[in-house]
């Protein structure tokens, strides 16, 4: 009935499922393209006719060139227009559906004319122009020990290990970087962050590997780890002498030459600190490394099929220890940007649960490395959106836009993604 | 490499259950169980030891000169630790010098704080090793704690009725609460599949938030509305202290245990408790035999916010008489280290619950000589090594038996 070659258990579910399929498929298209068409409408009734007919929305990209780039245009029309964009849209998937392929570009063009309508009106009903170059940027700063830590979940889980201890490698790192930063220097603090990633990852590593301990339980318990080592630590030393162990230099702007002169992007994505350009970088190897390379093809297969990795030779053992260290260290270094890339210094948990949200990122993004970025930019965007909007917009309680973030991602699991598949042998524990 | 081979086949020949296949706990090895316990809080003791002495200022100081003159060294380092666990002691189980007074408070003082710092934690444990049988992961504890704690709060400051009947109310809406906040995440992976981590990580961000937002409400917040407090709760809503009103442990301690005997019959005798442990087995086996693992899923996540609801009454309505940001103290994440020790069995959990109870009331006492984040290092110690018996049992020398904990909990994402 399936082919060959898939395990007997998943064989069951695919019959069950196979009855049902065709009608669920039909409902699934018509409730998606019914969600278009009412963010349509909603642009039109809620956005785009509450903007006043004459005035202008004004949209500012910051200077190129030392000329102000600044937008300036009918609001409501612009948002009228963009409404009925919306609403074709799900016109077109209620009648004819979009594919698999063209479903989610559908669904980021609607998002994207929701987004522009709703900051034409944000900028005429708002206390200032909308700076959309600003909002950019803060989504791009806050996803950026995001994607860090997603890839440091990508890394860990391809290879079958599960990474719940994401915050904790993370909040080690925080602290070894101000730590080490303070004493020797940032760049030095960057190096001792992914050092302390690392261990974290070697406890992960030891635990879960050796001793077979189950892994969702085990990263739980190093997170509560970390958080009670640090923070003892902290108030045993850094706070007691801040001044020489808590205040590490901030890593400098590096302003990448010839790039950062481009309007709009160059601001936006190359004037930034070393940590941001070592995740862009981390971004493109692991993406190609893990798809392209012999090292990906072997921690992928060690991932869903670790019998038969082994059976072709792979040191399926082996593969699981490197990752979870580099993933380890590449979480650390997402813990170093926010005592040495953007606060200064180190504080109790600072990562705030930075370390799960990488997590649902990670999950959100199916365990792909451009996916779980994809999942850390909306995360970061909705909550730059929230900062925007509790200064511009002071009508709306700041503490109801404060869930912005965490109710898209709801709705973006729930409504978009649904059902995630893990790489099947993540969090199974091998043993020949 | 060879020796974690070795390991690994020394591992394999006992009787760790493969993932994806299920075997309940064994009970021949309820001795070793405790054993090994005994011996990881032991071992986690000693490790909190030498952080001790390593935070410890003299110690430090005396360790410039070791090679010199040692004996310096040793001492203090014994001094400050023989100090920081008497007072963890003194804070958790009897301290003589209040007991010197001669009033009751002074002798039963630490047992009261202990049973109350217990109370939240074994209701969070249940709800977490709950959600464990049933294969799910509520991570939730956070914002359903919050959730129950506003909707008793909002009943016992806002509603106003005769005393029994108003702690009643109160409870149910915190239940209610509990439940909602809970059941939504069952709900959303029963009919969309978004994942349970996922979305009871979300609920908790979006329950502080809205908590926040009351706080800020003119009849939620309390007057003169320059604080985030809310009205405090009447005396009628409030669960009346066990031992006098000297002490803080009350009847949220019953609520607990009740809590506890409930899940224990629920998942050994009910039908529920069958199909819960069932789908949490193996789902597919489940869905098999004719079981709806949707319906499961909500059910489970009910029961999991409904428990997590009462840990909320029990810190409004027991302790606090006012909400605050912090109403609910960690004990969602402190919970889920609960849940672990006791291994997803209410017995334990009980049991776990009280032990981490008397942590945090003794860390709080040992503080002037440590920082309290001890406590936290030694719980997730204490776990981590009965999570991997192999560990204690190679530093003991013990012989082989039994796996560790969670290795019959939450398997991976896929369930």
């Amino acid at each position: 009935m399936t082919s060959a070659g898939t395990a007997v258990r998943e064989d069951d579910v695919v019959v069950q499922h196979e009855v049902v399929d065709s009608n669920r498929q039909v409902r699934q298209r018509l409730g998606r393209g019914a969600a278009f068409v009412l963010l349509g409408a909603i642009t039109i009734v809620f956005v785009a006719l509450k903007i006043p007919g004459g005035a202008d929305s004004r949209l500012t990209f910051g200077k190129a060139f030392s000329a102000q780039l600044d937008l300036v245009v009918p609001g409501r029309t612009v948002a009228l227009a963009l409404g009925v964009l919306v609403i074709l849209l799900g016109a077109w998937q209620l009648v004819r559906g979009f594919g698999r392929r063209t479903l989610p570009w559908a669904a980021f063009v609607a998002f994207v004319a929701f987004m522009v309508a709703f900051l034409c009106w944000v900028s005429v009903r708002g206390t200032a122009a909308v700076d959309i170059l600003g909002l950019l940027q803060n989504s791009i700063a806050l996803a950026v020990p995001l994607v860090l830590g997603a890839l440091a979940g990508v890394l860990c889980e391809r290879s079958g290990v599960i990474n719940v201890a994401i915050e904790g490698q993370m909040l080690s790192g925080a602290w070894a970087g101000a730590l080490i930063g303070s004493l020797v220097g940032s760049y030095f603090g960057l190096v001792a962050a992914a050092v302390a990633g690392a261990l974290m990852g070697v406890l992960l590593a030891v635990f879960s590997i050796k001793y077979l301990v189950n892994q969702v339980v085990l990263g739980v318990v190093l997170n509560v780890l970390a958080l009670g080592l640090t923070g003892f630590f902290y108030d045993a030393f850094m706070q007691p002498n801040a001044a020489t162990l808590n205040q590490p230099a901030v890593l400098g702007e590096i302003d990448i030459p010839g790039l950062s002169q481009i309007p709009v992007i160059g601001p936006l994505l190359f004037q930034a600190n070393i940590v941001v350009y070592l995740a862009y970088v981390l971004i493109i190897v692991i993406d190609v490394a893990l798809f392209r390379t012999r090292w990906g093809l072997r921690t992928r297969a060690v991932g869903e099929h670790p019998k038969a990795a082994d059976t072709v030779g792979i040191r399926v053992l082996r593969v699981r220890y490197r990752n979870v260290l580099l993933g380890g260290a590449v979480a650390g270094l997402g813990g170093a940007y926010f005592t040495l890339g953007s606060v200064g210094a180190f504080s109790k948990n600072i990562t705030s649960g930075n370390g799960f949200i990488a997590l649902a990122a990670l999950i959100f993004g199916r365990w792909s490395p451009l996916g779980a970025v994809g999942a850390s930019l909306l995360f970061g965007f909705a909550s730059a959106l929230q900062i925007m909007l509790s200064i511009n917009v002071p009508l709306i309680p700041s503490n109801f836009l404060a869930m912005l973030p965490y109710l898209a991602t709801i709705f973006a699991v729930a409504g978009l993604v649904g059902k995630v598949r893990a790489p099947a042998a993540d969090g199974e524990p091998y043993v020949k | 490499m060879t020796q974690a081979t070795s390991e690994a086949a020394a591992a394999a020949s006992e009787p760790v259950p493969p993932a994806g296949e299920h075997e309940p706990p064994r009970r021949a090895s309820a001795w070793n169980t405790i054993l090994v316990t005994l011996l990881a809080f032991v071992t986690a003791m000693a490790i909190g030891a030498v952080l001790i002495a390593i935070s410890d200022q003299a110690t430090r100081s005396a360790a410039s000169y070791f090679f010199s003159w040692p004996w310096d060294t040793f001492t203090n380092a014994g001094h400050a630790i023989a100090n920081a666990y008497t007072a963890l002691f003194e804070g958790a189980i009897f301290n003589p010098t209040t007991a010197a007074n001669g009033t009751l408070a002074g002798y039963l003082g630490p047992i009261s704080e202990t049973l109350t710092n217990a109370t939240p934690l074994i209701l969070g444990g249940l709800s977490v090793g709950l959600a464990f049988r049933a294969g799910l992961f509520n991570i939730g504890g956070q914002g359903q704690i919050i959730m129950g704690a506003v909707f008793a709060g909002y009943v016992g400051f806002h509603w106003h009725m005769p005393a029994g009947l108003h702690v009643l109310a109160g409870i149910a809406a915190g239940m209610l609460g509990g439940a909602l906040w809970g059941g939504l995440s069952g709900w959303l992976k029963a009919h969309t599949g978004a994942h349970e981590v996922i979305t009871t990580i979300m609920l908790n961000y979006i329950a502080y938030s809205l908590l926040a937002y009351l706080l800020s409400v003119k009849g939620f917040q309390a007057p003169p509305y320059g604080q985030a407090i809310s009205n405090p709760v009447e005396p009628n809503a409030m669960l009346f202290p066990l031992f006098g009103s000297s002490m803080r442990v009350n009847a949220g301690l019953f609520i607990a245990l009740i809590a506890a005997a409930a899940v224990w019959w629920l998942l050994k005798y009910s039908t529920l408790g069958f199909r819960l442990r069932a789908v949490g087995a193996n789902q597919f086996a489940a869905r098999t035999a004719g079981m709806s693992v949707e319906r499961s899923y909500t059910t489970v996540m009910v029961l999991a916010g409904l428990l997590c609801g009462l840990a909320g009454v029990t810190q409004i309505l027991g302790v606090n008489t006012q909400i605050t940001n912090d109403i609910d103290a960690g004990i969602g994440f402190d919970a889920i280290t609960v849940a672990l020790l006791g291994r997803a069995n209410p017995v334990g959990i009980v049991f776990a619950g009280l032990l981490f109870g008397a942590l945090h009331a003794g860390g709080s006492q040992m503080q002037t000589y440590t920082p309290i984040d001890l406590v936290q290092v030694i719980q997730s110690l204490i776990v981590l090594f009965i999570a991997a018996p192999a560990v204690i049992r190679a530093i003991f020398r013990m012989k082989a038996s039994g796996a560790g904990v969670g290795a019959e909990l939450a398997k991976g994402w896929n369930g």
